[in-house]
């Protein structure tokens, strides 16, 4: 049992506030990411409730203890680090062994852990050799099995496929989405990469500028982001914004006539590019560039001078140059308060 | 175009060039030490020389039974263990803490440690002598090794911050998260690591100790090291032996130079990898 509470955690190094009073709480056995741009501030959260930063303020409480005071190994977590952080100058065996070792176990049930892990992860035949015989890809299978050989209660991982080639990193997450699964920890994974995030989490926790914008399921921060960086930062292509006018029965967008909150302040339509379909009353968008993509159409047009992609049926017939009418699907179409970036309901 | 290509190979002849002068710089002296010192007395001061030394260990043997060399020899290396000691054990916790914490006046420090070598030690050295024959700490391995150590501390900490420097802190952390405290990460994880640069510059300060000559002769009398010994003996002493005693002198510390070259590059930022 380990639930995770973080409650106002704040960092500050020097004038640079890296963190702003943060709270997070993650389920026992929750598989919580940890997303956003780098210098957003994730790495740093992780590394406080690891213990290997110390936070400037808040409270950091792991499975019902209070721990910001406690160094690393009292509590209770095991890591997992970007560069993988094998320890060169000892076997697969005993990089896996070291953290037992420390524990004072029997020989006995090292050597069962070890074995098991080493299974698991599919290094049983490395356990010789050192990390200079290895690739990239089993220095990160290894970094793996030393963590869970130590069966913590909850795992921490700082972008752990982010220096794997693209192919490996595909096979490793689904992988690791099912080893973790199966191991009942409380995890928290760090990545800056979208399709990870959404493809790994119980929920989804996006960070900007030292705040966390929203943690949710991946498919609520999706469909409905919490602010415009959300929207923006999450989906490829990411989400498209228009400003939106007041006009003589309600909002308008691009010349359009749109059904929009009833706000005082001033909007920015959004909506995202698959959630679109020509029609013959919608958004007039001057196509620029068709690509097809397979399965669909990507295409990008001018909105009333702003950018604007659609994701299209492949069989729609388009060619540059075209004057399109889009239309948002129902209840598909989102709106940000200009000012503050937050999420305005309908 | 053909212009370039004169330029290039005058480039090259000259870079050759000055490769060949600075190893017969080096190099001349040296083979002149060994071949001198393996010839026999007569063949050191006769004529015509030969390239090739006979192999006779006259001169050498007559220098080691010199009156004097064994125990200045026994000098020499104590001061220089203590040193090498001394060194390492100051030196490397200054580098561990130069490469891992943060702290107010970091570079200044740094700078600080190297401009220790800028103090001209011919200058200190009446002061000190003083102060040593105050302290009772004149004539004494000792007190010859504290100095030596100040000669060999700003290498000490250079070396061993590149090193600590050259360990990913990522791997300590892991130690940390793994159960280590901080004196358990450091001994289970950075210094097997860190273990053969270690030995370098422990040899390193060893060679700046056996070498020098100036703090050596100022500050001893009846326990001199082979260095201050040589200095005022072999004025005196015929040729072969002033050949054989500068080989002995010199031996170790260009084996011990040749084993450990590879830190001293990588303390100038050269990483031979």
């Amino acid at each position: 049992m380990a639930e995770i509470v973080i409650k106002g955690v704040a960092k500050t190094f020097g004038a640079f506030t890296a963190l702003h009073s943060v709270d997070l709480t993650v389920a026992d056995r929750e598989f919580v990411v940890l997303l956003g741009a780098s210098g957003c501030g994730k790495t740093t959260l992780l590394r406080i409730i690891a213990g290997l930063e110390s936070a400037s303020g808040g409270e950091v409480w792991i499975g019902g203890r209070r721990v910001d005071h406690l160094p690393p190994r009292q509590r209770g977590i095991a890591m997992v680090f970007q560069n993988y952080a094998v320890f060169p100058h000892l076997t697969v065996f005993e990089n896996i062994a070291f953290g037992l070792r420390m524990q004072n176990l029997p020989m006995a049930e090292i050597t069962r852990r070890v074995e098991r892990t080493a299974e698991l992860m599919h290094i049983e035949q490395l356990l010789k050799r050192y990390s200079g015989q290895l690739s990239g890809g089993q220095r990160q299978r290894v970094a793996v099995a030393r963590a869970l050989a130590m069966e913590p209660s909850v795992i921490l991982m700082d972008e752990p496929l982010s220096n794997l080639d693209a192919l490996l990193r595909l096979e490793m997450r689904a992988e690791l989405k099912g080893i973790l699964a199966e191991s009942q920890t409380t995890t928290i994974y760090v990545t800056h990469d979208q399709v990870e995030a959404m493809s790994l989490a119980d929920r989804i926790a996006v960070m900007q500028g030292g705040h966390i914008l929203q943690a949710a399921e991946p498919i609520e921060v999706y469909r409905n982001p919490a602010a415009r960086f959300v929207g923006a930062f999450i989906g490829n292509p990411p989400m498209n914004f228009l400003p939106a006018n007041r006009g003589a029965g309600g909002w308008e967008v691009a010349g359009l006539p749109v059904l929009g909150p009833e706000s005082g302040e001033a909007l920015e339509f959004a909506v995202r590019p698959e959630d679109l379909r020509p029609a013959a009353k919608g958004l007039p968008a001057h196509v620029k560039i068709v690509e097809p993509l397979g399965p669909h159409l990507l295409v990008t047009c001018d909105v009333a001078g702003h950018g604007f992609r659609a994701i299209l049926e492949s069989d729609t017939s388009v060619r540059t140059g075209d004057l399109l009418h889009l239309a948002p699907l129902e209840g598909r179409a989102r709106w940000f308060d200009l000012a503050t970036g937050h999420s305005v309901p309908v | 175009m053909s212009d370039n290509a004169t330029f290039r190979r005058r480039g090259r002849w000259l870079t050759g060039g000055s490769v060949l002068l600075l190893c017969a710089w080096v190099l001349g002296p040296i083979y002149l030490l060994f071949l001198n010192s393996f010839s026999s007395p007569s063949a050191v001061t006769g004529f015509p020389k030969h390239w090739l030394p006979s192999f006779n260990l006259d001169s050498l043997q007559f220098f080691i039974e010199f009156q004097g060399v064994a125990s200045a020899l026994w000098n020499s290396i104590q001061v220089a263990t203590l040193t090498m000691v001394l060194s390492i054990v100051l030196g490397a916790p200054a580098g561990y803490a130069l490469s891992r914490f943060e702290f107010r006046g970091k570079s200044l420090f740094r700078i600080m440690v190297l401009m220790t070598r800028a103090f001209p030690l011919p200058l200190l050295a009446l002061p000190l002598a003083v102060m040593y024959i105050r302290v009772g700490l004149d004539d004494t391995p000792l007190g010859l090794a504290l100095v030596h150590t100040t000669l060999a501390l700003p290498f000490a900490v250079l070396i061993t911050f590149s090193l600590f420097s050259g360990i990913p802190v990522e791997l300590e952390e892991a130690a940390w998260t793994m159960g280590c405290t901080r004196a358990q990460a450091f001994r289970k994880v950075v210094l097997p690591l860190v273990m053969p640069g270690i030995t370098a510059s422990a040899i390193f300060a060893f060679v700046i100790s056996w070498n020098e000559v100036f703090a050596a002769s100022v500050l001893t009398v009846q326990h001199r090291t082979l260095t201050a010994f040589l200095l005022t003996s072999l004025d005196v002493s015929p040729l072969p032996l002033k050949f054989a005693g500068g080989f002995v002198l010199v031996l170790p510390a260009l084996i011990f130079i040749f084993l450990v070259r590879k830190y001293l590059f990588a303390m100038w930022g050269i990483a031979n990898r």
